[in-house]
C-alpha cells in the first residue's frame, strides 16, 4: 500500500511543476482534462466486468439470503418463489430456539479458544524460528503445510485419530495414565475436539504473519539490550512483544474473522454433535437449511445473517485499525 | 564455538517440533498403508511395518472420475478469477478509477463473509437458473473465494509497476490495452502465479459449495468423494487415507514449487510494510 501512495505521489509533481509557466496553464489543463475523462472511461472498461461480477456473484446472493431469511419458506414455496413475506419472525424463531443459546456460546468459545492458542503457538514459533539456525527456512515451510491442505483431508486425520477405541491420541495419552476418552462422540469433549484440529490448521498463519513482523524490528535493538544485559525473556517482553503489538492486533482480528465463519472442519468431524454439543452458529445454520429432510430455509438464513452482522463488526474493527496503522 | 553448539541445539529442537507439527500428516500416510485387519489393533502399528496399497487401489478404482473433475474446476477457476481479477487490478493500480478507493473496501469485506451464507444465496439462484449439479455453476461459486484477494493482490503488485514504463509504451503509441496486456501483464507475472496457484487451491479445497451445489451431479470434485467414503459409513479407513493423500497433492506441488509465493499470499492483505 505504501508503494501506492508514493507512486500517486510521484505522477502528480510533473503536473505541479507544469503549473509555473502561467500562460501554458489553462491549455494544458484543458487537454489534460480530456486525457483524463479519456483514461476515466478506459478505467470503467478495465473494471467494468468486476463491478458487475461482485453485483452478480457476491450482492445478489447476500440480497437472496436476506429475502429468505424475511420470508415463510416451505420447500414447496421455495421451489415456486412465492413465500409470503413474514417480517422478523424468522429472527425471532431462532432467537427463542432452545439451540440458539448452546450454539452462541459454542461460537465463542470455539473462535476465542482457537485464536488464543493459535497465536500463543505461532508467536512463540515466529521468535523461535527468527534464531535463524540451520535448517530454519526448510522447517518453516513446512508448517505451511496444515494450512495447505484441503480441511477435509485434517478434518478426516484428525476424525481417525480422536477415534476412541482405535486412535492414536488415546493411544499417547494411556503412556501417561489417561483412560481412554470418547472425544468426537461425548458432549463433553465434542467441541475440545474440533477446537484442538481447528488450533492445528491455524498456527502456520500466525506464524508466517507474526515471523514477518519480526522481520521489521531492527536488530540493533536486540545487540543494546544484550549489550545492558537483558536475557531472552527480558528481550521479548521489552522489545518483542512492544514492537510487534500492531501485527499482533491485525492477527488475531484477521483470525477472528477467519475463525467465526468455520463450517467444514467442524461438519465433517461432529456434524455439530452429538446433539448440539459442538454446532456453533455456522453449522447450526447449514443444519436448519440443508442438514434435515425438512429444510427450514428461513431460519437457516436468519442465523446465517446474524453470523454476517458479528463477522462485519469485526471486520470493520480489523479495516479501521489497518488505516490507522497505514496512516 | 559456544554459539555453534547452541545454534545446533536450536536445529534439533526445531526438527522435533516440525515432527510435531507433522504427526497427523504422517499419521494419514501410515494409516493409508495400514491393511485393515490392522486398522483396529491395539497398539496401532506406529511405522507401517506391512504396507498394503489396497487403500490406493481402491482410489484408482473409485476416485478417478473425482479427482477429474477437481482439476476441471480447479483450472476453471483460475481462469475466470485471472479474466477478472487481473484487468480490475491493473485499473485500481494504475488508472484511478471512480469509486476505486470504495472498491477496494467492498473487496475486503466481501473475504469476510461466511461461505455458508454464500452458499445459501447461491443455492436459491442456481434452483432458479437450474444451474444446480453443473460443474461450471460450481466454478462461478468457487471463483468467488478467489476473485476479491486476486484483485487486492494485482493491484498491489501492479502499483510497484514504475509509471515510467506504462508512459513509454503511451510514447510509443500504445493503446491502453496494448499497454496492459504487452507490459503490465508480462512484468506482473509473481503476481499471476500466486492467485493462479491459490485460486486453484482453493476451489480444489472447497467443500461447502460442492455439498451445497453439486451434492447430486454427475461430475462431483474429490472433496466429496471423501466426504461419501466417510459418510457411507466405511470402515475402510485406509481407502479414506489413501484417498485424502492423492488430495493433497496439489497442496504438496504448491509448496515444493511455489514456497515464496505462498508466503506471499499468506502475508497479502495482512502486513503492510
Amino acid at each position: 500500500m505504501t508503494i501506492a501512495r508514493v507512486d500517486r505521489r510521484s505522477r502528480r509533481s510533473p503536473a505541479r511543476s507544469g503549473a509555473t509557466g502561467t500562460g501554458q496553464r489553462t491549455d494544458a489543463s484543458a487537454l489534460r482534462r480530456r486525457q483524463h475523462r479519456g483514461s476515466r472511461l478506459t478505467a470503467l472498461a478495465f473494471i467494468a466486468p468486476l463491478v458487475v461480477y461482485l453485483a452478480a456473484f457476491y450482492l445478489y446472493p447476500l440480497y437472496r439470503n436476506l429475502d429468505l431469511s424475511l420470508r415463510d419458506y416451505t420447500v414447496r414455496s421455495f421451489v415456486a418463489g412465492d413465500a409470503p413475506f413474514s417480517g422478523l419472525d424468522n429472527f425471532r424463531t431462532v432467537l427463542d430456539d432452545p439451540t440458539f443459546g448452546p450454539a452462541m456460546r459454542h461460537t465463542v468459545i470455539f473462535t476465542f479458544g482457537s485464536i488464543v492458542f493459535q497465536y500463543a503457538a505461532g508467536l512463540a514459533l515466529a521468535v523461535f524460528f527468527n534464531r535463524h539456525f540451520r535448517l530454519a527456512p526448510t522447517l518453516r515451510a513446512l508448517f505451511l503445510i496444515p494450512w495447505l491442505l484441503p480441511l477435509i483431508v485434517s478434518a478426516s486425520t484428525w476424525s481417525w485419530m480422536f477415534n476412541s477405541e482405535s486412535g492414536v491420541i488415546n493411544y499417547a495419552l494411556h503412556f501417561v495414565g489417561v483412560s481412554p476418552v470418547d472425544w468426537l462422540n461425548s458432549p463433553d469433549w465434542a467441541l475440545t475436539s474440533v477446537v484442538i484440529a481447528n488450533i492445528w490448521i491455524g498456527i502456520p498463519f500466525n506464524l508466517v504473519i507474526l515471523y514477518s513482523g519480526l522481520q521489521n524490528i531492527p536488530g540493533e535493538l536486540y545487540e543494546a539490550a544484550s549489550l545492558d544485559g537483558a536475557g531472552a525473556w527480558q528481550q521479548f517482553r521489552r522489545i518483542t512483544f512492544p514492537l510487534l503489538r500492531p501485527v499482533s492486533a491485525i492477527t488475531l482480528l484477521l483470525g477472528l474473522v477467519y475463525t467465526l465463519k468455520v463450517f467444514d472442519l467442524i461438519w465433517i468431524m461432529t456434524k455439530g454433535g452429538p446433539g448440539d454439543a459442538s454446532s456453533t452458529l455456522a453449522t447450526w445454520s447449514y443444519q436448519l437449511g440443508f442438514g434435515t429432510l425438512l429444510p427450514k430455509f428461513g431460519p437457516g438464513a436468519a442465523v446465517g445473517n446474524i453470523l454476517i452482522l458479528i463477522a462485519l463488526v469485526f471486520g470493520l474493527l480489523y479495516i479501521r485499525v489497518q488505516r490507522r496503522q497505514e496512516a | 564455538m559456544k554459539s555453534r553448539t547452541g545454534k545446533r541445539r536450536y536445529t534439533v529442537i526445531g526438527l522435533l517440533l516440525t515432527a510435531l507439527m507433522l504427526f497427523p500428516v504422517y499419521w494419514m500416510l501410515n494409516v493409508s498403508l495400514t491393511p485393515q485387519q490392522d486398522m483396529r489393533k491395539s497398539p496401532p502399528d506406529l511405522l507401517p511395518l506391512h504396507p498394503t496399497f489396497e487403500g490406493y487401489r481402491a482410489v484408482l478404482n473409485d476416485q478417478m472420475p473425482y479427482l477429474g473433475t477437481s482439476l476441471l474446476i480447479g483450472l476453471g477457476t483460475v481462469a475466470l478469477t485471472l479474466l477478472l481479477a487481473a484487468p480490475a487490478g491493473f485499473a485500481l493500480a494504475k488508472l484511478r478509477p471512480f469509486g476505486g478507493g470504495a472498491l477496494g473496501l467492498v473487496l475486503l469485506i466481501a473475504q469476510m463473509i461466511p461461505g455458508i451464507v454464500m452458499a445459501m444465496g447461491f443455492y436459491g439462484i442456481f434452483l432458479d437458473l437450474g444451474l444446480l449439479n453443473s460443474w461450471w455453476g460450481l466454478i462461478i461459486a468457487d471463483s468467488t473465494i478467489a476473485v476479491p484477494f486476486g484483485v487486492m493482490i494485482f493491484t498491489a503488485f501492479m502499483s510497484g509497476i514504475p509509471g515510467e514504463l506504462i508512459a513509454a509504451a503511451r510514447i510509443d503509441g500504445a493503446g491502453t490495452f496494448r499497454t496492459f496486456w504487452s507490459i503490465v501483464l508480462p512484468v506482473s507475472r509473481n503476481a499471476l502465479v500466486t492467485v493462479s496457484l491459490f485460486s486453484f487451491l482453493w476451489a480444489w479445497s472447497d467443500f461447502v459449495f460442492a455439498n451445497t451445489l453439486d451434492g447430486g451431479g454427475d461430475l462431483r470434485p474429490i472433496t466429496l468423494g471423501i466426504y461419501k467414503y466417510i459418510g457411507n459409513n466405511n470402515q475402510e479407513w485406509n481407502s479414506i487415507m489413501a484417498t485424502a493423500v492423492v488430495a493433497s497433492i496439489p497442496a504438496a506441488v504448491l509448496l515444493v514449487l511455489a514456497q515464496r509465493y505462498v508466503a506471499a499470499g499468506v502475508t497479502a492483505g495482512a502486513v503492510k510494510d
